[in-house]
């Protein structure tokens, strides 16, 4: 039995397997098949500072090895968050990220405040939603944004801050470095890519949205790319998730540089994912005679 | 896929493997555990094998507490029901179930209608197996060749109706037709039906002009299955009358008709 333990910004994590924020709503639907205590952690879905309704359905498409979604954030607001579901994951005896969205830097900011004032362990701040004041492009998609963005909230909270990068940009590092300025504790990457579909029969895009994001196995080789690049350009840990499906994804992307890694698709497809790629990173660990999952983390020998 | 601890939790037998026709299929899994929890109007989702990442959702057609067994049957349409029909008896299967809100139901001797189109008919055997001679049930096909399920329902003791799009088997037309007539014959304390949305809505706009309670089925994209990912939303009405996203995974796939915002 390896030593599964890791450490981010000071917080201890039983093992480093994380369900991502979307897939595991407030985790209620997964406690009838297990106890939630066995996760490294849980990310919760994406909280505004009111309720949203979300997206026009069909909301989902599946892909080669993958899917696309389009919820666009539907959640009850952050004061219903706090009021109705964290006391509740708090007493879960695992770590409990509070993943945050937001269409200005001021709302973000808002419900960050909030948290501040509860017992979360860790916010996770989900750049890749659209801001209101400059066109609805992402604030994860320009530099001087995800810097805007990251110093409000910096200044709003004391508690751990990681920030959640969008992959649909044309350098992540710098987009990460322009985070880590601001303040920021931790990253986590990567979000969905922007992907679509369309039915031939009828010529309609799948997703009523049109485009939606895009998740699973098919995108894990650019997770493993970014988080690489991101954990050189930057001195801060770094949460991987895109595409992990087994142990031994979750290995290739801790070598890489991920400190822990978050687990989305696999989880719709299979609500005991998490606790079997647990499994199976440990088994890889102790077949391979590594005795802690941590010292994956960076190992890569690149060339 | 590979087996451990943890998918041997969701994988099930396939006792029998049955073609109803061209394109519709009737299969039997053995899975006492999810038949004793089981309530018509639920569904089961299903990974095929392959490079599936989604489940697919189909609704049981039959449950058997003593034998342990949920029946579905269901038609090819894409690659993941191609995939799933060619699983036979003795093959495995990797399922959720049950899921969802089913029926509900008042006592079974009352008079209930029961409507379904196409391959949404398979979710009312369960209904006419309870109901039995208070159940009529009225099914709907494009033809001849897509009739499945008759002699099931014959079996349960209810009154059958047939209709096709074209009239090459049972009588010519739409399910709406007999449906009035049924009601204005003696009026039923409940309608419940599952198949195209058209029909769906000119039962509820039927149901609704006789003040009959009406509970529908209906269809979404699915993800989890379970409530948590969000995606398979449809707009209902809450209490107050206003309009919000619910989920057919988890609030339905059964609703009561007057909550559908169509
Ligand atoms: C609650 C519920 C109960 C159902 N019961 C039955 C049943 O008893 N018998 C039956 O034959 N069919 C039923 N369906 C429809 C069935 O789920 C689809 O025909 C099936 O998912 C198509 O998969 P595919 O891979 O063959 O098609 P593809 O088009 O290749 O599928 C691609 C993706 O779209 C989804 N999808 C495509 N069509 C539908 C649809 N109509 N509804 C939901 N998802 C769809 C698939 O699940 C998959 O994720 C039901 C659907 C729902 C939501
Ligand atoms: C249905 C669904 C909903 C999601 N919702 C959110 C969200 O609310 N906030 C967020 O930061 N990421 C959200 N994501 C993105 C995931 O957390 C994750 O970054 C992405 O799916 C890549 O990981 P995966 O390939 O393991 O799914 C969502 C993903 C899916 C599939
Ligand atoms: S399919 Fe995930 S919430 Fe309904």
């Amino acid at each position: 039995m390896a030593d599964l333990s890791v450490n981010i910004c000071g917080i201890p994590f039983k093992n480093p397997i994380i369900p991502a924020s979307g897939v595991f709503g407030y985790g209620r639907e997964y406690e009838r098949y297990y106890d939630l205590s066995k996760l490294g952690g849980i990310s919760t879905k994406g909280t505004t500072g009111t309720k949203r309704t979300g997206n026009l359905p069909p909301r989902v498409a599946e892909t080669p090895m993958g899917m696309l979604n389009s919820v666009g954030l539907q959640n009850p607001g952050i004061d219903a968050f706090i009021a109705n579901e964290l006391p509740h994951l708090l007493s879960c005896d695992t770590v409990i990220l509070a993943n945050i969205a937001g269409s200005t830097p001021e709302e973000c900011a808002e419900v960050a405040a909030k948290l501040d004032q509860t017992d979360v362990h860790m916010i996770e701040l989900n750049i890749s939603c659209p801001n209101v004041k400059q066109g609805g492009a992402a604030f994860g998609t320009s530099c001087t944004a995800a810097a805007q963005v990251t110093k409000a909230v910096r200044a709003a909270t004391k508690k751990p801050l990681c920030v959640k990068l969008s992959p649909n940009v044309t350098s992540i590092t710098e987009i990460a470095k322009a985070v880590e300025a601001e303040g920021a504790d931790a990253l986590s990457l990567i979000n969905t890519l922007l992907g679509m579909r369309i039915d031939l029969r009828t010529r309609r895009p799948i997703l009523h949205n049109n485009m939606g994001g895009f998740s699973g196995p098919a995108i894990f080789p650019v997770a493993v790319r970014m988080v690489w690049q991101v954990a050189n350009a930057v001195s801060l840990p770094v949460i991987g998730m895109g595409g992990v499906m087994s142990g031994e994804d979750a290995a290739e992307l801790m070598m890489a540089g991920a400190s822990a890694v978050q687990v989305g698709t696999a989880i719709v497809q299979d609500p005991y994912a998490p606790l079997r790629i647990i499994d199976e990173l440990n088994d890889w660990l102790d077949s391979n005679g590594i005795d802690t999952a941590a010292e994956l983390t960076g190992s890569v020998r690149a060339w | 896929m590979k087996q451990d601890k943890y998918t041997e939790k969701l994988t099930y037998r396939v006792s029998s493997m049955e073609q109803l026709n061209a394109a519709a299929w009737s299969m039997v899994i053995d899975c006492p555990e999810c038949a004793a929890k089981a309530e018509p109007g639920q569904f089961v989702n299903l990974l095929p094998d392959g490079a599936f990442t989604l489940r697919r959702p189909i609704s049981i057609c039959e449950i058997n507490k003593e034998k342990g067994t949920l029946r579905i049957v269901f038609e090819v349409r894409g690659k993941g029901t191609k995939a799933l029909s060619e699983l036979r008896a003795g093959d495995t299967v990797n399922m959720l179930a049950p899921l969802g809100h089913g029926f509900t139901l008042p006592e079974k001797d009352t008079r209930v209608i029961l409507i379904g189109g196409g391959i949404g008919t398979p979710p009312m055997l369960p209904l006419a197996q309870y109901f039995g001679s208070n159940a009529v049930v009225i099914s709907g096909f494009r033809n001849q060749d897509a009739v499945i399920l008759q002699e099931d329902f014959a079996a349960t003791g209810a009154k059958t109706i047939l209709c096709t799009d074209d009239g090459s088997a049972g009588r010519f037309g739409l399910v709406t037709l007999p449906l009035e007539e049924e009601i204005k014959a003696e009026k039923p304390a409940l309608i419940c039906t599952c198949g195209p949305l058209p029909m769906l809505k000119a039962a509820a706009a039927l149901a609704s002009a006789y003040e009959i309670p009406c509970q529908v089925s209906l269809e979404e994209r699915m993800g989890c299955g379970i409530g948590a990912c969000l995606v398979c939303a449809c707009r209902t009405k809450d209490a107050n009358g206003d309009e919000q996203y619910t989920h057919v995974c988890k609030n339905g796939p059964v609703f009561n008709a007057e909550e559908v915002i169509w």
